[in-house]
């Protein structure tokens, strides 16, 4: 077939995914208790729409809204709510949560099935999505049912699944594509339908072949459903590097994929559309992958949404004897944990645990040398060196003749300091201190 | 459920989590070792003399870094081998005949003044060692230029003092050099081996290209700056160095003499004080090839390659900010 695609620049590091890719989707246990955050999407907050002492069931609503970017929050088990608080999440912030007992029986709300599901107008679809509280399962955790509703004057001709999975260690989305191919591609197909789109991609990185061939031959009755392989470099899976890879067309900066006709989506997304189109289901587990040589045994696991952390890592061993780091997320923009008592949402794509050889510290750094590895590799074709020693020297206005808001933080010119620098937090630190 | 985190303290700090296995120090280093077939030409042409003055250049450099830093309360950073690269550097740009205090002034002035005093490693304007060397051609001119004979086979240095292969091209021209030499290919094999007078690093065309080629391949130069440079002087020395008109000049003459190579591979490619964008390197290489020809053919020094680098090095700054980089999705016309 054709030579993969690939963006300019980027980074090589080493990926480990060996440590997961192996591994089939394993159910987790049902939890004693999930913590459910009202928010845990960008956008509006949901607002409790139940009340201490309240029987619930799984995928009934328990936070509702009513703004446009927001969505609501479900009960992933069947349960009594004992607490609505504030409690700690993955990204350090303290946020509302309801909290469930189990009952032990996980009984569910009915389901309102829909096996003519290709025959739905696109708006019954998006009301679907919305009520399913499906947000970007990739980590952004963008409510899809905005995504899917662009304004009337961007004209949408293409649907890219992200399949790229481009952070090392994890393997979620390679899993699902292994496993379960054709409901991510029926999922893709529903998004479509959705905007009134006739051409879509999948765009799968080299280092997962399996999943390429298991969609391929999904899609290979589709005539206008492509899978794309894509060269393994990071951030390939940065919608905007995805894009230029699939299709040559570059977002504008300070813009988005809809500037250039494109939506992009999760695979982890596309199966929940799916599942919550054909079958009414609401978003209420996703797979985490719990990787790292500071974990015992490396899983890929269903969780329910709200499940602790504590909990997910337990049935995965437990952490090694020289464990040191727990990561939400990747290890190129996932968060520190400091606790393991936070709650799997709905964006949480992976419990990585590092031990002491692995993790790098950015305690000691200097000055920049000028040496020009971070330029080489900035996706985004910025000048971190020069923006990292602007915010150093507290210039922040000028980091704006630099582009900054077009830097997304993907940390390749962290990576790649030999001076150790701490890049990402220079860069955050100029953004907060000055405005777009 | 809390009790696994008991057992383990983790470490929370910003993302990324994971780095590149470069250092500042595996860089110096590096580049430390790429000079190693340079020294040893420079000991086996110039005898153990190469290495006392090399060494006490780069002694003096270690050492002056050291105490400075340590009398401000500094943490030293003589562990990351950029004082032993400026004071290796400065040492295979002096001839060697030099007294003891010719290397220990070069060197402090290097260090001190030219780095240190700028804000150390990454701040400095001027590349070191080329400061410490012009500082020393212009306090000491005569003891900076006795040039000896190469014929020390590693044992002991001949006191005849010689012309340097540029020095005879601008007194005489090619004629007079080839009297010297002999035939083109006599001329060449001697420029490109190292047998004929110079500074301790500048003469072994080979061992220099040995060290550029490990720096190469491990990226830690590109191609951009070497090509610029030598690139440029080669065609001013093709159009404008001939005895005999226009485009009669022998690039290769000029490029494989003199301290270029040493130059073009190993000091105008000094991160700090060259551009950081590599459109930018490109005119800095051609900035510094015109400089050093108009020197070489114009100017009152037979040797360009020190002046024009740190000319350019002024110029670096501005480069960077008058070529900026290519900005993902930029609104400009997108090329086809």
């Amino acid at each position: 077939m054709s030579r993969a695609a690939t963006f300019e620049r980027g980074i090589h590091p080493e990926y480990h995914k060996e440590l997961a890719a192996g591994q089939s989707i394993v159910r987790a246990r049902l939890p004693q208790r999930v913590v459910i955050p009202v928010s845990q999407h960008i956008g509006a907050p949901a607002t409790p729409s139940v009340n201490i002492g309240d029987e619930v069931k799984k995928g009934q609503v328990i936070g509702s809204t009513t703004a446009f970017v927001s969505s609501p929050v479900h009960s992933s088990i069947s349960g009594k709510v004992i607490a609505i608080a504030d409690f700690p999440s993955a990204t350090g912030r303290m946020v509302q949560s309801i909290v469930i007992e189990s009952d032990g029986r996980d009984e569910a709300v009915p389901f309102k099935e829909h096996p003519d599901y290709p025959n739905l107008p696109a708006d019954e679809i998006k009301a679907m999505i919305k009520d399913a509280g499906i947000v970007g399962m990739g980590g952004a955790a963008f409510p899809t049912s905005v995504k899917l509703s662009p304004p009337k004057e961007k004209t949408i001709d293409t649907v890219i699944i992200n399949g790229a999975e481009c952070e090392p260690y994890l393997t979620a989305d390679h899993r699902l594509m292994v496993e379960r191919p054709e409901e991510v591609v029926e999922g893709l197909k529903i998004i479509m339908k959705s905007l009134g789109v006739r051409q879509g991609y999948i765009g799968i990185e080299e280092n997962k072949p399996d999943a390429i061939e298991a969609m391929r031959s999904v899609v290979s009755g589709e005539s206008n459903i492509e899978v794309r392989p894509l060269e393994i470099k990071y951030p390939q899976g940065a919608e905007k590097m995805l894009i230029k890879a699939i299709n040559g067309r570059e977002v504008p900066s300070k813009g988005l994929p809809m500037d250039v006709g494109v939506v992009v989506q999760n695979v982890g997304t596309a199966l929940a559309v799916y599942e919550a189109v054909r079958y009414g289901k609401p978003l209420i587990e996703r797979v985490v992958t719990v990787t790292g040589r500071g974990i015992r045994k490396p899983a890929n696991m269903m969780v329910r949404i709200g499940t602790l952390m504590s909990e997910v890592v337990e049935q995965c061993g437990g952490l090694a004897e020289d464990a040191v780091k727990v990561i939400a997320g990747g290890p190129m923009m996932g968060f520190a944990q400091w606790t393991l008592d936070v709650p799997v949402v709905k964006g949480t794509s992976g419990i990585l645990v590092l031990t002491k050889d692995e993790y790098v510290s950015s305690d000691e750094y200097s000055a920049c040398i000028r040496c020009g590895s971070c330029i080489d590799v900035c996706p985004m074709g910025l000048n971190p060196s020069m923006l990292s020693i602007l915010s150093e020297k507290g210039f922040f206005e000028e980091t704006k003749e630099y582009n900054i808001f077009d830097c997304f933080e993907c940390g390749s010119c962290a990576y790649v300091c030999p001076a150790k620098r701490p890049m990402v937090q220079l860069m955050r630190l100029a953004k907060s201190q000055i405005k777009p | 459920m809390a009790t696994e985190a008991k057992a383990h303290e983790l470490i929370v700090s910003v993302s990324p989590h994971v780095r590149g296995k470069e250092t500042v120090g595996r860089i110096m280093w590096t580049v430390n070792l790429s000079l190693l077939p340079a020294f040893v030409m420079a000991v086996y042409y110039f005898g153990p003399r190469a290495a006392y003055v090399t060494g006490l250049c780069i002694l003096t450099a270690v050492l002056s870094e050291h105490i400075y830093q340590i009398s401000l309360n500094r943490k030293t950073t003589i562990g990351d081998g950029s004082a032993f690269l400026t004071g290796l550097l400065l040492g295979l740009n002096l001839p060697a005949s030099v007294p003891f205090y010719i290397p220990v002034i070069g060197s402090f002035i290097a260090i001190v003044i030219t780095k240190l005093l700028f804000g150390g490693l990454g701040y400095n304007i001027f590349n070191p060692a080329l400061i410490g060397r012009a500082f020393l051609l212009i306090s000491f001119p005569k003891l900076m230029t006795i040039w000896t004979e190469p014929t020390a086979r590693f044992v002991a240095l001949d006191a005849k003092t010689t012309a340097t292969p540029l020095g005879i091209l601008k007194e005489g021209g090619l004629s007079q050099l080839m009297q010297v030499f002999g035939d083109k290919t006599e001329l060449y094999m001697s420029l490109l081996s190292g047998n004929r007078a110079g500074s301790l690093g500048e003469t072994s065309a080979i061992a220099l290209l040995i060290g550029a080629a490990i720096l190469l391949y491990r990226g830690y130069i590109t191609w951009h700056i070497p090509l610029s440079f030598l690139a440029t002087v080669g065609v001013i020395a093709w159009i404008f160095g001939g005895q005999g008109g226009l485009f009669t000049g022998d690039p290769v003459i000029h490029l494989i003499s003199g301290g270029l190579l040493l130059g073009a591979f190993f000091m105008a490619t000094d991160y700090v004080t060259c551009p950081t964008i590599r459109k930018g390197q490109v005119i800095f290489g051609i900035g510094c090839g015109a400089i050093t020809m108009l020197i070489r053919l114009k100017g009152g020094f037979p040797e360009g390659v020190m002046f024009a680098i740190l000319l350019m090095n002024c110029f670096a700054p501005l480069i960077d900010r008058g070529v900026k980089s290519e900005i993902f999705g930029a609104i400009k016309e997108q090329k086809k």
